[in-house]
């Protein structure tokens, strides 16, 4: 027993890499292959298109999706940045009203009992059925389309908010009343603060839909003109067969979504990462 | 060592006055559970008292209603030498350590032990070096900038009792505080509070269902019966020795533990014992 735990104690050390080394070439490798996928699925793609002949207005190569990318960027840019618009403006009204309806909620029980059905049957109706209404009553189209994501995006922030608020460790809500801390306190200092991680989860569900209902909502309300998002840009595309174009503005929302996604995880990083479990590395 | 001791002893008041005073406390919840009947206990200042009691004999309870959270359904609580504040408690007099921990995660140990004096609205240039202070007495003070997950189970307790004695209370209650550590920590978690007690005079109730824990820490028993909840023995526990570890093999803490064992399972209300 003690020779052999003299033994693995001399050679151990051999085998252990450089732990600085080890992180910086795993670092690369995570994220070189996603990149090295990405980059065979597009090497099929390209080689499916000329050796199949598909003609390009049903499916187009790589390359002239990149040359629709680039020669329609005029038309397409403006359109992505209706779209950004909209996702972020709906993102950043729900936020402020998914928390604050949240902090109404939770102020008593009746409240809840009162409200909370209410915010369920809005999130439960599909968001394509009331866009119609939601067309008519709105002064724009833009407008419309802000309300929609909108609607979408508010419900799982107030969900996991609500959530969150009533998540609070009974001792330490009793360790405030002990110390004779007042609502507000309890508010500010206990109960907003524990319920970041819950937060962090509907910020991220919510970015992701807002983007996805900002482009069906597009979709229902099918208007043209100046002002349209990149959802407009696809149905136009597909309409007058411009298949390459359709590709690009596709990735464009692709890139969007990537965008919203690793924005608001880093968000969530931030503010987690020094003490919630969740960002934590196991060490076994 | 000793020196210390004499020098930190608490002076003796010539005119002593109760810390606190319960008179016939009962508590319902409501759920139909009597949780108290009428429970009475004079507590003097400067006392180390263990509550000791199977679980379900509203020993929590009692240490709750103390503190105000929760109010008796009947009797009354007095606080003879304190100041009243306007929800009826003594103002900043009193410390409470919870079984758990129970740390805000978000917060640093400095963070944390800063709470109770950011409620009152001390700033945190003021409250420093208080802070600093009681970290040195729990022994925690190269842990200030630490998250509580980077701390063990026993260094967490520390806080929680660092947040406690912030405030300078009079009186420090302590909710099976130690129950979820291992033996080693605990002993060493009893030995700190012990040095505490004698260092700053402070009064202790303690709640456990250790009849070893109580043996060694307090100077008084309060053993209590469940169903409903009442104070079933009150003794006092003198001891000439250092409570230390000789004191944990002598002969006097055998017999201490030997009441106590008796009068709980007298409690208890059965001959469990074999």
């Amino acid at each position: 027993m003690s020779v052999e735990s003299i033994e693995t104690s001399e050679t151990a050390p051999l085998s252990v890499p450089n732990p600085i080394n080890a992180k910086r070439r795993d670092l690369a490798l995570r994220i070189a292959v996603p990149f090295l996928v990405i980059g065979l699925l597009i090497v099929i793609w390209e080689f499916y298109v000329v050796l199949s002949g598909v003609p390009p207005y049903i499916l187009p190569g790589p390359g002239a999706v990149a040359a629709a990318f680039i020669n329609d960027w005029g038309t397409l840019a403006p359109a992505l940045w209706v779209t950004t618009q909209i996702t972020l403006i709906s993102l950043v009204l729900a936020l402020i009203g998914g928390v604050g309806f949240a902090i109404f909620l939770v102020q008593s029980r009746w409240i809840e009992i009162a409200f909370y059905p209410l915010a369920v049957i809005l999130q439960v109706t599909p968001i394509v059925a009331i866009s119609p209404l939601i067309l008519i009553y709105a002064p724009s189209t833009q407008v419309a389309l802000l309300i929609c994501a909108f609607l979408v995006a508010f419900f799982p922030i107030l969900s996991n908010m609500v959530q969150g608020l009533k998540s609070v460790d009974h001792n330490l809500i009793n360790l405030f009343e002990l110390y004779g801390a007042s609502r507000w306190q309890t508010l500010i200092y206990l109960k907003i603060p524990a319920a970041q991680p819950y937060f962090m989860t509907g910020l991220r569900i919510g970015g992701g839909l807002a983007l996805i209902a900002a482009v069906v909502a597009e979709f229902a309300a099918g208007s043209a003109g100046a002002g349209s998002g990149l959802a407009f840009r696809l149905l136009e595309s597909q309409y007058r067969m411009n298949i390459p174009r359709l590709f690009a503005a596709l990735f464009m929302l692709s890139m969007l979504g990537v965008a919203i996604f690793a924005i608001t995880s880093f968000i969530s990083w931030l503010s987690l990462h020094r003490w919630h479990e969740s960002s934590l590395k196991r060490e076994n | 060592m000793s020196l210390a001791e004499t020098k930190a002893a608490p002076s003796k008041e010539t005119r002593k006055r109760p810390l606190v005073v319960m008179q016939s406390v009962s508590k319902v919840f409501s759920s139909g559970t009597i949780a108290l009947s009428g429970m009475s206990l004079t507590v003097e200042s400067g006392e180390f008292i263990s509550l000791l009691g199977p679980s379900g004999c509203g020993k929590s309870t009692a240490l709750r209603i103390i503190a105000g959270l929760g109010d008796a359904t009947s009797g009354k609580i007095d606080w003879p030498s304190s100041r009243i504040n306007s929800q009826g408690l003594p103002e900043g007099d009193i410390g409470f350590v919870f079984q758990e921990p129970t740390l805000m995660p978000w917060k640093t140990v400095f963070g944390n032990v800063y709470l109770p004096l950011k409620l009152r609205g001390v700033s945190k240039a003021q409250a420093r070096d208080r802070i600093t202070e009681v970290l040195a007495t729990v022994g925690l003070q190269d842990f200030a900038d630490a998250y509580p997950r980077e701390l063990s189970g026993g260094m967490k307790m520390r806080v929680s009792i660092a947040r406690a004695l912030v405030t300078n209370p009079k009186l420090l209650l302590m909710d099976e505080p130690f129950a979820a550590l291992d033996e080693i920590t605990r002993q060493k978690l009893n030995d700190d509070v012990l040095r505490l007690w004698k260092a700053t005079g402070i009064t202790v109730i303690f709640v456990t269902h250790s009849v070893f824990e109580s043996a060694y820490l307090s100077n008084r028993i309060v053993v209590m019966k469940a169903r409903p909840g009442r104070v079933h023995a009150d003794f006092p526990l003198t001891t000439s020795l250092e409570r230390d570890s000789h004191y944990r093999t002598s002969e006097e803490y055998r017999r201490a533990c030997e009441t106590a064992s008796r009068s709980l399972i007298e409690a208890i209300g059965g001959t469990e014992e074999h």
